[in-house]
């Protein structure tokens, strides 16, 4: 990996607009700017369009020698399915409100990553075949044919996107730059361009159940390690049930918490969480993952690889599904899981809480219920012996995703259980949270390493952010409800805010958590000490 | 740019010289008639096409909190769950612009004394929320004054809608708002485009044309109301033979600036359809506005939904059932014995 230049450098490099159009200037693949492609073999196996060799900086892409037809057929296919698409080709006005919404906008300076003109660079296609003033008036009115160029500049752009929604939230139209870059990228996986990193782990979970590919006994080894670690901190061994059949409730998380630090702190948080209610579940080592990196890919692949969290219910028997902490999960849960693979079995019922009571009526077609949902009902009900004071030494503010608050709503029950297991807890300026929420940077798939200068710049409106509330009131920690933000917040804080460390929401529960019959903690759930752990041992000494 | 501002100079000359060679029947009859027929034929084309494909997905943008736990207040117009509350969206959203009412606008400072360093401040950023809405309800309001124009006897509602219009009293005939705030309006959204670089390196012909159509349109009916006057008697009878499909205009003195104001609407109207001005009906289509947050309670149907494919658990287990039952884990077939030696 490339060395970062400083946030100052960062800022100060942002190129001004070119001269020439828009319509003539061409992307320039240089080193972390793109990402990898994916590898043939993956695309042989998941039977994509069109699987060949290809390299972004390469002047030829190997594409298939009827492209321009496969392109277009796709186009026209799209159009017939989504109302969407049509209706976001036809009606932009080009207002520009949509412009500084964005982060890869504020971050790069790069005409084409405002939404607008992301939108555009298809619009331009769609005009020269769908409207009449376009075939005739050509380049004139913004319309161009298809050139190899335009599908380089499709794809360097649709990879600079990371599906976060938020122009769609300004725009008079609530024109949906998501819906553009998810059909981009689907057209372009029809002439075999795709990205390793989101293809490999939807070869992963397509095969073994979750994106890192952990196989069965593996997956059992490590959560077991898991609660090993939980009994070191809290001296009480949290149950991992797998694969049972009979329980109320399955419970499905993004697997990158069973495996990437921050993430497994979380996933520590609700096995703890589960044990101390004596919930009926079970785990699924076959519906090891919620998160759907198929949905970076195309409506089809998200499809089959949500569809494993029904059949695993519906083997299993459990009555509902609960969901971890996760965007994009959310956004395929919470709008699509039904209309793909519904209706839900038919055993399954309407979600109720087993310690509550609560029933989740607006979840009554999906049976799925967020994690926050059913931890903030506990809290609300008294059911959680909860001792904030043990996260003192932090001082949090939150972040939300852009999938949760964009496309779900999901924005008072995290910050309702924040403020009940921590004590000092500090909002980010307005216009950077809730439904106004700015991307980690690296969503929709960009999460890898390879563009790390990239994340960075469209990282910076968040990493300003919380810049800002660190400078200003100290903050030290931001809690957040996604795995993909465990992965990507904290090298992003590390370079706008360093010092801020980054967490999952059940982390910062299971560690205000008092549970029954549990000795005296001196540790937090990473095994540091909890403060006031020191004077307490002194004060011990001098007796 | 420039030559969106030209196409608009060279339809108003030539409607000019049309009306001084005769031509006032094709300008006055003929394209006025083909435009309406344009206008509705085109619209309905528009929607009917759009109404072809099918949507997919519920996939409306959240705006606040979602309905979840009696105790959490939930965001009623911005996140509305029920058929009730995405009409009060959309009423808002059409009537008050409620999405650009957010607007917002990034700026970058390199040295922020609280941030040492670079900080990116959001600033509420009203003006083209309020341009926006001013050009369109005035656009309204003097679309319905002409209606003067279209009706015998002219209905009680438009004088009082010209009384309040005209409440200035300045002038004879009396200035009337609206004209004169439509101009500002659209001069606005003109200058925000020249002069704004984003704006400028996205804006097309096709951004600049209509706004110059538009323009046209005003400073022509301007110019017909308190300069170059027209008879306004005649111009009632001419329009109540269009309207009443018996159209007179030979021995009417309609004068050329009446004939470039006409022949600029019916420009207009034929160019709608197919621009981006369809954003009219459009809104009312938009699937991130008009479809109710209650995703996870009602099953949203997708008609072209494609059969499931997935790896399934029976194939799951035959791939890993050794080490499944190496680890314990519970299995719904137990892997054959080996045979021991």
């Amino acid at each position: 990996m490339a060395k970062l230049p400083s946030p100052k450098d960062l800022l100060a490099s942002r190129p001004d607009f070119p001269a020439e159009s828009w319509l003539d200037t061409k992307p320039e693949f240089a080193p972390g700017s793109y990402c990898y492609p994916e590898k043939k073999e993956t695309m042989e196996l998941l039977h994509m369009p069109n699987p060949h060799d290809w390299d972004p900086s390469a002047e030829d892409w190997n594409l298939p020698d009827d492209w321009e037809k496969i392109l277009c057929d796709a186009f026209a296919d799209r159009l017939a399915k989504h109302r969407s698409l049509k209706l976001f080709m036809d009606i932009c006005v080009r207002c520009g409100a949509c412009a500084d919404k964005c982060h890869f906008f504020l971050g790069t300076n790069d005409p084409k990553n405002m939404p607008v003109l992301r939108a555009e660079l298809l619009r331009s296609l769609y005009r020269r075949d769908y409207t009449k003033l376009g075939k005739i008036l050509g380049k004139k009115v913004g319309a161009r044919g298809w050139d190899k160029n335009v599908v380089k500049e499709l794809f360097y752009y649709a990879y600079q996107c990371t599906e976060c929604r938020r122009c769609s939230l300004f725009c008079p139209y609530g024109i949906d730059t998501a819906e553009i870059t998810a059909i981009v990228r689907e057209l372009m996986h029809e002439v075999g361009l795709g990205t390793h990193w989101i293809m490999d782990p939807v070869k992963n979970c397509s095969f073994t159940g979750n994106h890192l590919g952990i196989k069965p006994h593996s997956f059992k080894e490590i959560v077991e390690m898991l609660a090993d670690d939980c009994e070191t901190v809290t001296g009480i061994r949290p149950k991992t049930p797998f694969n049972e059949k009979g329980h109320e409730i399955l419970f499905i998380t993004p697997s990158g918490d069973v495996f990437a630090d921050p993430g497994i702190y979380t996933f520590m948080g609700y096995l703890l969480l589960f044990h101390e209610l004596d919930l009926d579940y079970t785990l699924s080592t076959y519906a090891s993952e919620g998160g759907n990196f198929g949905s970076f890919t195309t409506f089809n692949m998200a499809k089959k690889l949500n569809a494993k969290m029904y059949a695993e219910a519906e083997r299993l028997g459990s009555k509902w599904i609960l969901g971890g902490e996760c965007g994009h999960m959310w956004r395929v849960v919470n709008q699509y899981m039904a209309t793909y693979n519904g209706p839900s079995p038919s055993h399954m019922t309407v979600p109720k809480s087993p310690i509550t009571g609560t029933v989740f009526k607006n979840a009554a077609a999906t049976k799925m219920v967020h994690i926050t949902e059913f931890t903030a009902d506990l809290i609300r009900h008294g059911k959680l012996n909860l001792d904030p004071s043990r996260n003192d030494h932090i001082i949090t503010t939150f972040h939300d995703s852009c999938n949760p608050a964009r496309a779900m709503g999901l924005l008072e029950e995290p910050r309702y259980i924040l403020k009940h297991v921590c004590n000092h807890f500090v909002e980010m300026p307005e216009n950077t949270i809730r439904e106004q929420t700015f991307c980690c940077g690296a969503g929709s798939g960009l999460n890898t390493e390879e563009i790390m200068e990239l994340r960075m710049r469209s990282g910076m409106p968040r990493g300003n952010a919380l810049r800002y509330v660190q400078q200003k009131y100290g903050v030290n920690h931001m809690a957040c409800v996604c795995a993909i933000d465990r992965a990507t917040l904290p090298p992003l804080a590390n370079y706008w805010a360093p010092g801020v460390n980054v967490s999952g929401l059940h982390e910062l529960v299971a560690n205000a958590l008092v549970m029954k019959g549990e000795p005296k903690r001196t540790m937090d759930l990473r095994q540091e000490d909890l403060p006031g752990v020191e004077d307490d041992a002194e004060g011990g000494e001098d007796q | 740019m420039l030559e969106s501002l030209l196409v608009v100079l060279l339809i108003a000359a030539v409607a000019w010289i049309g009306s001084c060679i005769g031509l006032t029947a094709v300008f006055g009859i003929v394209l006025p008639y083909v435009a309406v027929l344009v206008f509705i034929i085109g619209l309905v084309k528009r929607m009917i096409y759009w109404a072809k494909s099918p949507v997919p997905f519920a996939i409306p943008t959240t705006g606040g909190q979602e309905r979840s736990l009696d105790f959490i207040p939930y965001a009623k117009l911005d996140c509305p769950s029920s058929k009730f509350g995405v009409f009060v969206r959309m009423v808002l959203e059409v009537c008050c612009f409620r999405s650009l009412f957010r607007n917002t606008q990034a700026c970058t400072f390199e040295n922020d004394p609280v941030n040492g360093g670079a900080r990116v401040v959001y600033y509420s950023s009203k003006w083209l929320w309020f341009f926006s809405l001013l050009f369109h309800y005035c656009f309204l309001i003097v679309f319905l004054r002409h209606f003067r124009f279209f009706m015998e006897p002219v209905p009680s509602c438009i004088g009082i809608i010209e009384a309040v219009d005209g409440v200035l009293q300045i002038g004879a005939p009396r200035f009337f708002l609206t004209g004169g705030l439509l101009l500002c309006a659209l001069l606005f959204l003109l200058a925000r485009r020249i002069f704004d670089q984003r704006l400028r390196y996205i804006s097309l012909a096709n951004d600049y044309f209509p706004l110059f159509l538009l323009i046209g349109i005003v400073l022509s009916g301007i110019c017909l109301r308190y300069f170059d006057k027209a008879e306004i008697a005649q111009v009632k009878i001419f329009i109540m033979g269009l309207t009443h499909f018996s159209p007179v205009i030979s021995g009417l003195d309609l004068n050329g600036m009446f004939i470039v104001h006409l022949t600029l609407v019916c420009t207009l109207l034929i160019y709608f359809p197919y621009s981006k001005l369809v954003h009219m009906p459009g809104i009312f289509f938009s699937p991130t506005r008009n479809l109710p947050t209650n995703t996870r309670e009602v099953r949203h149907v997708n008609p072209w939904n494609p059969p499931k494919q997935f790896f399934t658990y029976p194939e799951y287990e035959d791939t890993y059932r050794d080490a499944m039952a190496a680890a314990g884990l519970p299995l719904e077939k137990q892997p054959e014995k080996k045979p021991t030696e």
